[in-house]
């Protein structure tokens, strides 16, 4: 005799809804419109509409397989050390005070969705007294879909968010903002996006940088930079990094998570780094011993493989110019198609104003579209982009940005 | 030196006191170094000569070195010549991977993978697995949460699911006296076990005792398990490891679904593939169809986006094109032999040794015992002085791994046990 399944309904798993970016890829992927645009997931695109190992990573990657002394040995818990060193480097710059007095450190951790949760883990545990589950954790409005998970996740209760996008203006709401530091409860945890907003492209400008810090410092609050898109955004990566480095000369002890997903198209090796500025050797050492625990218990020890690719590139002078090269090449078209598409709505008089276009930076334009119009865009015009308004300016190339201008300028005109 | 912007007496007195007295982590004690991370690196500051490293359990061939399979070399070649792109993999990891990574616990013959009543996720090796199998548990289980687990058991164990928010408990597992299987005591403990708890079993090569069931136990451990109504998590890190046969490592999970255990699996490549730093893993739950299956995939992957959003992908490449590539499956299987072919001959070589050395001990056990690891039966203050006098490296609990033992340092290692027990 068979016996029957031990139980029946153990679980009560509900299905849960798909994650919307992903879902909006695969609509994309069923569509059989012969000029079907994908303005939706957040990667690359060549001007040919096709993803781009760069070249730096090709040749690095025939480096390690030719490289009989490397191994597929485990990594330390914290991760690949010259990788950690390189990467927060990077984000701090090679003469950074701080590094030189050896108060930096850094987890390698699974792209900059893992150095966000490794950050997160550890301030809910240590932030302000040893149980941070009530202590608000700001993010912007609006902001990448998976940061309040990722802080809800962790074990914070009550994650808000603070006003930045001014729909009306399409601009960045800085009395809002400033009047949410001004106001919110002390201690408060800020997740301030580095450069390249996710999703609207709106950076604050150095002045207002600094208004922001100045707020911060006084009132005691948490700053957790979200590092992305370091490079991409203006084709400088000092430039990009302006704001993580004035923080840090201010005196701030903080958090950077950083992502190579986009700056070196590693997206799928999971390249992550969370840059740790402590006040003083001592609180970094005891830090890193307790991120060692938080690591240890979520996936042990970190990927080798896109580590080393950014480790072996980073220190070597002719490959991390060639790197600096590549991105460049990236940013460069997203500027070129930023332009052409402002130039293209301005010369057919599509109502209303795109300097907004141009203004915003970064892979995202959030073109101001309301939920209406991107219904229509998608239904009617096989252009797809998600229900924000928000679209890829990597999915854009010289082949389709007419398309993509007209059906922009349809849209506005039929539906309001 | 911080720059303050502010030319306010008052402010500036209140920001400098505030910097020299406060740092948000002054309260963040110093953490315990891992203990068996950190027996490695207490081993590398050693400068004995005759230093052994028998604590984490990675293999190493008989000159005591890394081995890179041949297989992985090919598949990585093969790999490269594909000029892939990077793009992201899905939430739940590479189809290809965790088809077969499925296949190859199951069986390809499998009833549940024909029905598709099963869903098999891409995780970051093995804790990452035991880690997303707790936090379903957690969120979805409707029994308690307390999670059986085996006396001794894997150290990271613990901390994992108590970090995802379950009660640690344990049956008895290990009989020191006889450094073999406590069988009636497992059974009388599983007995007692709350309905619909958790149970966690190692499939094969017991980490840390290297003591598993035989065919007959696991049959009654299956049992007194459905009698229970417990959920059976199994943990299999060492598929082909253990016996050197894929199908015979993986006949207790096999079995258990036979017998109607819907179970939830957690498997690691790092050790039967020798891909430990590429972090190749799968988590798998046997639902009742098809459609519960869809459910539950929806949920994993809620449960993943906030910890990594997706897996990486050269780890589960290179694993996917040995998997299925007939050629290099062939070669894998007999490199896999190989690996454990040399661990047991090492573990006949240490007890040959002791007894040359003219140890009165029975080392039976030694030989018994399957897998990397070895309990030796050795107490903390033995092992402390073979650290300390001898420099082998091993954990407190008296547990050597297999892998560091080669046939040039077997007889150092017997002098060494034997001078301590003796």
């Amino acid at each position: 005799i068979v016996p029957l399944a031990v139980s029946v309904n153990r679980f009560e798993v509900p299905q849960a809804a798909p994650v919307a970016v992903f879902k909006l890829s695969q609509d994309f992927s069923n569509d059989q419109f012969p000029q079907k645009v994908n303005l939706g997931v957040g990667a690359y695109r060549t001007d040919e509409g096709q993803p781009w190992v760069l070249p730096v990573v090709k040749k690095v990657e025939k480096i390690i397989v030719h490289d009989d002394r490397l191994n597929h040995e485990y990594l330390p818990i914290l991760g690949l050390p010259e990788f950690r060193s390189s990467a927060s480097k990077i984000a701090l710059g090679d003469d950074s005070p701080a590094i030189q007095e050896d108060r930096v450190g850094a987890v390698q951790c699974l792209g900059g969705t893992g150095a966000l949760k490794m950050g997160a883990e550890f301030l809910r545990r240590f932030y302000n007294g040893n149980n941070n589950t009530k202590t608000p954790v700001y993010v912007s409005a609006p902001t990448w879909e998976n940061h309040n998970a990722v802080f809800a996740n962790a074990g914070f209760d009550d994650v808000r968010p603070y006003k930045y996008w001014d729909a009306e203006n399409r601009g960045l709401d800085l009395a809002g903002f400033l009047g949410d530091l001004e106001s919110c409860p002390e201690h408060s945890i800020f997740v301030l996006h580095a450069c390249a907003h996710n999703p609207t492209g709106t950076d604050p400008t150095q002045e207002q940088w600094m208004q922001i810090a100045d707020i911060m410092m006084r009132r005691k609050l948490f700053v957790f930079f979200d590092s992305a898109y370091q490079g991409f955004a203006s084709g400088s990566l000092e430039k990009d990094a302006w704001a993580v480095r004035y923080f840090v000369s201010m005196g701030f002890e903080m958090f950077c998570a950083q992502s190579f997903s986009k700056n070196f198209g590693l997206y799928n090796e999971r390249v992550g780094n969370l840059t740790i500025v402590a006040q003083d050797a001592d609180n970094l050492k005891r830090i890193l011993s307790q991120m060692e625990k938080i690591v240890r218990t979520t996936w042990s020890n970190p990927p080798s493989q896109g580590a080393r690719i950014v480790a072996i590139t980073l220190n070597s002078p002719e490959l991390f110019s060639e790197w600096k090269d590549n991105v460049k090449t990236m940013a460069d078209r997203v500027l070129l198609m930023r332009a052409q598409l402002k130039a293209k709505l301005q010369a057919l008089g599509t109502p209303g104003t795109w300097d907004h276009i141009t203004e915003q930076i970064g892979m995202f334009s959030f073109t101001g579209l309301n939920s209406k119009q991107v219904e229509y865009m998608v239904k009617e015009k096989h252009i797809y982009l998600m229900a924000s308004g928000r679209i890829n300016m990597c999915g854009l190339t010289t082949k389709n940005i007419d398309y993509v201008a007209e059906s922009i300028h349809e849209t506005v005109t039929m539906v309001q | 030196a911080y720059i303050v912007k502010s030319t306010n007496k008052d402010e500036l007195i209140i920001h400098l006191i505030w910097c020299l007295y406060s740092s948000w982590w002054g309260g963040v004690q110093m953490g315990p170094p891992d203990p068996i991370l950190g027996v490695t690196e207490a081993f590398k500051r050693d400068t004995n000569p005759k230093k052994m490293n028998l604590g984490v359990g990675a293999y190493r061939d008989d000159q005591g070195k890394p081995f890179v399979l041949s297989c992985v070399r090919k598949a990585e070649a093969i790999i490269t010549s594909k000029q892939l792109d990077k793009e992201y993999l899905p939430i739940g990891g590479l189809g290809e991977f965790s088809k077969a990574c499925a296949e190859l616990a199951l069986g390809a013959d499998s009833e549940v993978l024909k029905s598709g009543r099963n869903i098999t996720v891409q995780t970051i090796s093995g804790t990452g697995s035991l880690r997303i199998g707790a936090n379903f548990l957690s969120r979805f289980h409707g029994g308690p949460l307390d999670v059986y687990l085996p006396k001794p058991s894997w150290g990271n164990h613990t901390p994992i699911f108590r970090d995802a928010g379950m009660q640690l408990k344990a049956y008895r597992y290990y009989d020191p006296s006889t450094c073999g299987f406590d069988f009636k005591g497992a059974l009388d403990d599983i007995s007692k076990i709350p309905e619909q708890s958790v149970i966690m079993l190692h499939a094969c090569a017991h980490n840390p005792t290297g003591v598993d069931p035989r065919p007959e136990q696991w049959k009654e451990i299956s049992d007194i398990v459905k009698k229970r109504n417990l959920l059976v998590f199994f943990d299999m890190a060492y598929q082909g490891f253990a016996s050197g046969d894929i199908d015979r490592d993986a006949w207790a999970v096999r079995y258990f679904i036979e017998q109607g255990h819907n179970i939830v699996l957690s498997q690691s490549f790092a050790k039967n593939m020798g891909l430990y730093g590429e972090r190749v893993g799968g988590f798998t739950v046997v639902c009742n169809d098809a459609e519960e299956a869809k459910r539950v995939e929806s949920q994993l992957k809620i449960l993943i986006r906030p910890i990594y959003s997706n897996p990486p992908m050269n780890g589960a490449r290179i694993a996917a094109t040995i998997l299925n590539t007939p050629d290099l499956r062939s070669i894998w299987l007999g490199e896999v032999h190989g690996m454990a072919n040399r661990i047991i001959k090492m573990r006949e070589q240490l007890v040959a040794g002791l007894k040359k050395e003219g140890s009165s001990h029975n080392w039976q056990h030694v030989i018994d015992q399957i897998g990397m690891f070895c309990f030796t039966g050795l107490k903390p203050e033995q092992v402390e002085r073979l650290t300390k006098e001898f420099s082998v490296y091993m954990t407190k609990d008296g547990r050597i791994s297999m892998a560091g033992v080669t046939s040039g340092n077997v007889g150092y290692l017997a002098q060494g046990i034997h001078a301590v027990t003796k």
